[in-house]
């Protein structure tokens, strides 16, 4: 599989990003291909989590945070959208499972919509609510305590919630920032074959610092370092033959 | 799409409505202030610093000076303060450091819903239990036996601040390290050694705190006082004496005020009195805010 | 080992002495307390019925009568101060957890609620008299709600902030990135995650100016009617246990030990329940 054949849904433009005078990403130029799984690697603290919250334009929320250069989502600099239409087509699933504990499993995964005031149909909700949760991989294990509060499940229970209801909105892209790490490593092998029968539906951005993980489930992987992107290609590719000793370095485990 | 896109114009709104609304609060305090500068005016300008300091109130010759209630507000607090703070002290160490968590946390609660009793029903009961204990006292004494009075006054408000000063001083004592009294004991040191020399030293500046905000409230109080001081406006010469303070000199007249400057004589001393116990206030909130510091 | 049995001896029996002295001096304080819970509740239940709550206040030296109107009056008066007091400091909670945060303005707008916290309620009073009566030309329960809400306005402003600047960062970015406003994030998440606590804190405030006294004197002043206008002056608990307790009728002071029961036992009961509330936040937590 190579990059220049697929369809292109997200390219950024010399994109940095700024705490106060701090510049923690610098100049990114990436183009994220639509409907694969790419995942995003390196040390801690290279900006991995500040990269995939520009995305979404939740950076922009961090007291003096700032972006310059642009993003394009689908030809359309999102820089220049209102942020809650952006936040809308680019859900994102955090690192903690974090449900809301005011609400019935039934109303996390429709939040999208309750949150926002809009009324559905009746029979609309419950189709959507059905058709995430399945998407998820949870319905099975939810239809009879639908009713019930969110926190009262088990941890990769309510990620995958987390999922459904970042899918219920049906985003283009769904970002997620190392969602198997609060988890144990059964739930966690569930989010990932849920991943990969994700990328049929949405676009998949994953930060990991799990190489494996990456290996089964991204298509390509973008290594980054000390907020530069230093290598961006086909997983396979990258894993097997890094171009950059700096890649080469942080895969045989030389620091971390 | 039928979404709301509009969310950044109800996000300002909101926003706004809330500044707003968080300033009205410093607007509150400004406008208490302005406001009782303003209606005290008649009396500022017909008695300038006068009013501090001298002794005459007599409504009859429109003659204004609030120096009665003035010591009649702080003898009562300081008094109440005395008596108190032993009790409070004590009481403090017994429930943060000697009693058992099972016994101690039950009379804390008693404590603090005690301490949510409406001070007009401690004034009730002072009026009819407390007045015959002092007139007794006062026989004992030699004192003409009003019964009511600055002394009555001052224990009614050791028993309001009594509880708000322990808890205060309890939290503190509660917030010691453990490894620091632990060193104490560990060095051979006793109970007693250990509270006098590590915990009080440690707590000292909370317990203060505690103290000074226990003042804050006693100077304040008014519905107590006001029911058993025995609301005369002369200067006190005993703690025996009946007396006024400034709040219950408020209480009492305002609404019976017909000339103007009698009513702004008195919004004068409420003027006064928001004027120290804001003082006091910031005061305990200065030490609080450098205990949090610590 | 021990070279100075003596001075041992000493300093156990000096750390026994002072443990029981501390312990008495701590025993003593609650002798006074204990007894005004029991006198109230023997000089009050002595003198309640049902008559009591259901009939209007007798004229004055007659015997028998109620306290129906300073009932009614005490939820009105205590009623409105609720609904103006708390849509204001709910909001202004709000900005100091999620604008404000550590800002001068917000630091600012902290130490004013804790002045205001701090004016003892005579002065409250003087100041809604200024605001609202005299501008009205009369008394009136309106008048008394201002004072209260003015006096609950900080401590429900200050619990707000607490709660919810305890509600996780999280859960309002799961909302922001759901495209959902801040505002609404905020009154649809954060709010409702911290509904208990605010509660509490409301609770709490309520059981405060629930049994003031000093602020009514002269706003809602008192009446020896019913009314539900609460643009006349009106009765309320605190103002009958004063005024009867300092009347020189023997009938009235029995009226005001039972209002007292009344009284202390609706205050008891909000602070009690504010405490359940306040426990079940810690659990969850
Ligand atoms: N709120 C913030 N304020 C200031 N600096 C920040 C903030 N958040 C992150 N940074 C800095 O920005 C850089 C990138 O952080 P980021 O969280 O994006 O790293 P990361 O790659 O996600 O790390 P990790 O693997 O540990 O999650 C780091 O140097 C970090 O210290
Ligand atoms: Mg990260």
């Amino acid at each position: 599989m190579s990059l220049e054949r697929l369809p292109i849904i997200f390219r950024t433009e010399d994109l940095c990003a700024y705490y106060e005078d701090f510049m923690a990403i610098k100049h990114i130029n990436i183009k994220i291909p639509q409907k694969q799984v790419t995942a995003l690697m390196g040390p801690s603290g290279c900006g991995k989590t500040t990269f995939i919250r520009c995305l979404n334009r939740l950076h922009e929320l961090t007291p003096g945070a700032r972006i310059t250069g642009s993003i394009y989502l689908r030809d359309q600099n999102i820089l220049q959208l209102d942020p809650i239409v952006v936040r809308r087509r680019v859900g994102m699933v955090f690192q903690r499972p974090n449900p809301f504990p005011t609400m019935t499993i039934y109303e996390n995964v429709l939040a999208g919509y309750k949150l926002l005031g809009i009324r559905l149909p009746r029979n609309e909700a419950d189709e959507i609510a059905e058709w995430a949760l399945r998407k998820a991989a949870l319905w099975e294990e939810v239809k009879d305590i639908l009713h019930r509060r969110g926190t009262f499940l088990s941890g990769g229970q309510q990620q995958r919630l987390c999922i459904a209801r970042a899918l219920a909105v049906k985003p283009e892209v769904l970002l997620m920032d190392e969602p198997t790490s609060a988890l144990d490593p059964k739930s966690s092998l569930q989010i990932e074959n849920l991943i990969v029968e994700l990328k049929e539906t949405v676009t998949i951005v994953i930060v990991t610092h799990n190489m494996p993980q990456a290996g089964r489930i991204s298509d390509f992987t973008a290594f980054f370092y000390l907020g530069e992107l230093v290598e961006f290609g086909p997983t396979a590719e990258l894993f097997t033959n890094p171009k950059d000793p700096r890649t080469e370095e942080y895969l045989t485990g030389k620091f971390s | 799409m039928k979404f709301n896109l509009a969310g950044q114009f109800y996000d300002d709104i909101f926003r706004k409505i809330s500044t707003v609304m968080a300033l009205l609060i410093i607007g509150l305090v400004i406008g208490i202030f302005i406001t009782l500068v303003i209606e005290s005016w008649p009396s500022i300008k017909a008695f300038g610093l006068r009013f501090i300091w001298t002794t005459t109130w007599d409504p009859v010759s429109r003659e204004f000076g609030a120096l009665p209630f003035l010591v009649g507000t702080l003898l009562t607090s300081f008094l109440a303060l005395i008596i108190a703070t032993p009790f409070a002290l004590a009481g403090a160490i017994f429930l943060g450091e000697i009693a058992p968590p099972r016994l101690a946390n039950p009379i804390s609660f008693i404590m603090e819903l005690l301490a949510g009793i409406p001070s007009v029903i401690y004034g009730l009961w002072a009026l009819f239990y407390l007045v015959p204990i002092v007139r007794w006292l006062e026989i004992k004494f030699g004192a003409p036996p009003f019964g009511l009075g600055m002394f009555t006054a001052s224990l009614v408000l050791a028993i309001m601040i009594l509880p708000y000063a322990l808890s205060v001083a309890r939290d503190v004592i509660k917030l010691v390290p453990q490894d620091i009294k632990e060193a104490a004991y560990g060095l051979g040191a006793t109970r007693w050694e250990t509270i006098l020399h590590v915990i009080v030293p440690y707590a000292r500046s909370g317990i203060f705190a505690g103290i000074v905000l226990a003042l804050g409230r006693a100077l304040g109080e008014t519905m107590a006082v006001t029911m058993v001081i025995g609301n005369r406006s002369a200067m006190p010469h005993s703690i025996w004496d009946l007396g006024n303070t400034m709040a219950s000199v408020i209480a009492n007249e305002f609404t019976e005020a017909t000339e103007d400057v009698h009513l702004a004589a008195l919004v004068e001393i409420g003027l006064l009195l928001f004027v120290i116990t804001v003082i006091v206030n910031l005061i305990a909130r200065l030490i609080i805010i450098r205990l949090k510091v610590k | 080992m021990n070279t100075y049995p003596a001075r041992e001896n000493w300093r156990r029996i000096k750390n026994q002495i002072a443990v029981i002295i501390i312990i008495l001096l701590a025993l003593i304080p609650t002798l006074p307390l204990f007894f005004i819970l029991a006198n109230i509740i023997h000089e009050g239940l002595r003198s309640i019925n049902l008559d009591f709550f259901l009939h209007l206040p007798a004229p004055p030296g007659e015997t028998g009568g109620g306290i129906s109107n300073a009932l009614v009056g005490t939820f009105i008066i205590v009623g409105i101060a609720v609904i103006i007091g708390v849509p204001i400091s709910i909001l202004a909670g709000i900005y100091l957890s999620e604008y404000g945060k550590d800002s001068k303005l917000a630091e600012i707008i902290r130490i004013s609620a804790d002045v205001l916290q701090g004016v003892p309620s005579i002065v409250i009073g003087i100041v809604a008299y200024a605001w609202v009566v005299r501008p009205m030309g009369h008394f009136s329960a309106f008048s008394g709600s201002v004072a209260l809400a003015l006096m609950m306005i900080p401590v429900v402003v200050r619990t707000t902030e607490e709660v919810l600047r305890l509600v996780p960062d999280i859960l309002r970015e799961a909302s922001l990135a759901l495209g959902v406003p801040y505002w609404r994030t905020v009154m649809k998440v954060v709010l409702p995650t911290g509904m208990v606590g605010v509660t509490t804190g409301i609770l709490i405030a309520v059981a405060r100016i629930a049994g003031e006294t000093a602020p009514l004197l002269f706003t809602a002043f008192g009446n020896q009617f019913m009314t539900l206008n609460p643009m006349e002056p009106m009765n309320a608990l605190p103002l009958v246990i004063f005024n009867y307790a300092t009347s020189p009728y023997e009938d009235w002071w029995r009226q005001a030990w039972a209002t007292a029961v009344v009284l202390t036992f609706m205050v008891l009961l909000l602070n009690i329940l504010s405490r359940i509330l306040a426990k079940r936040i810690a659990g969850e937590k």
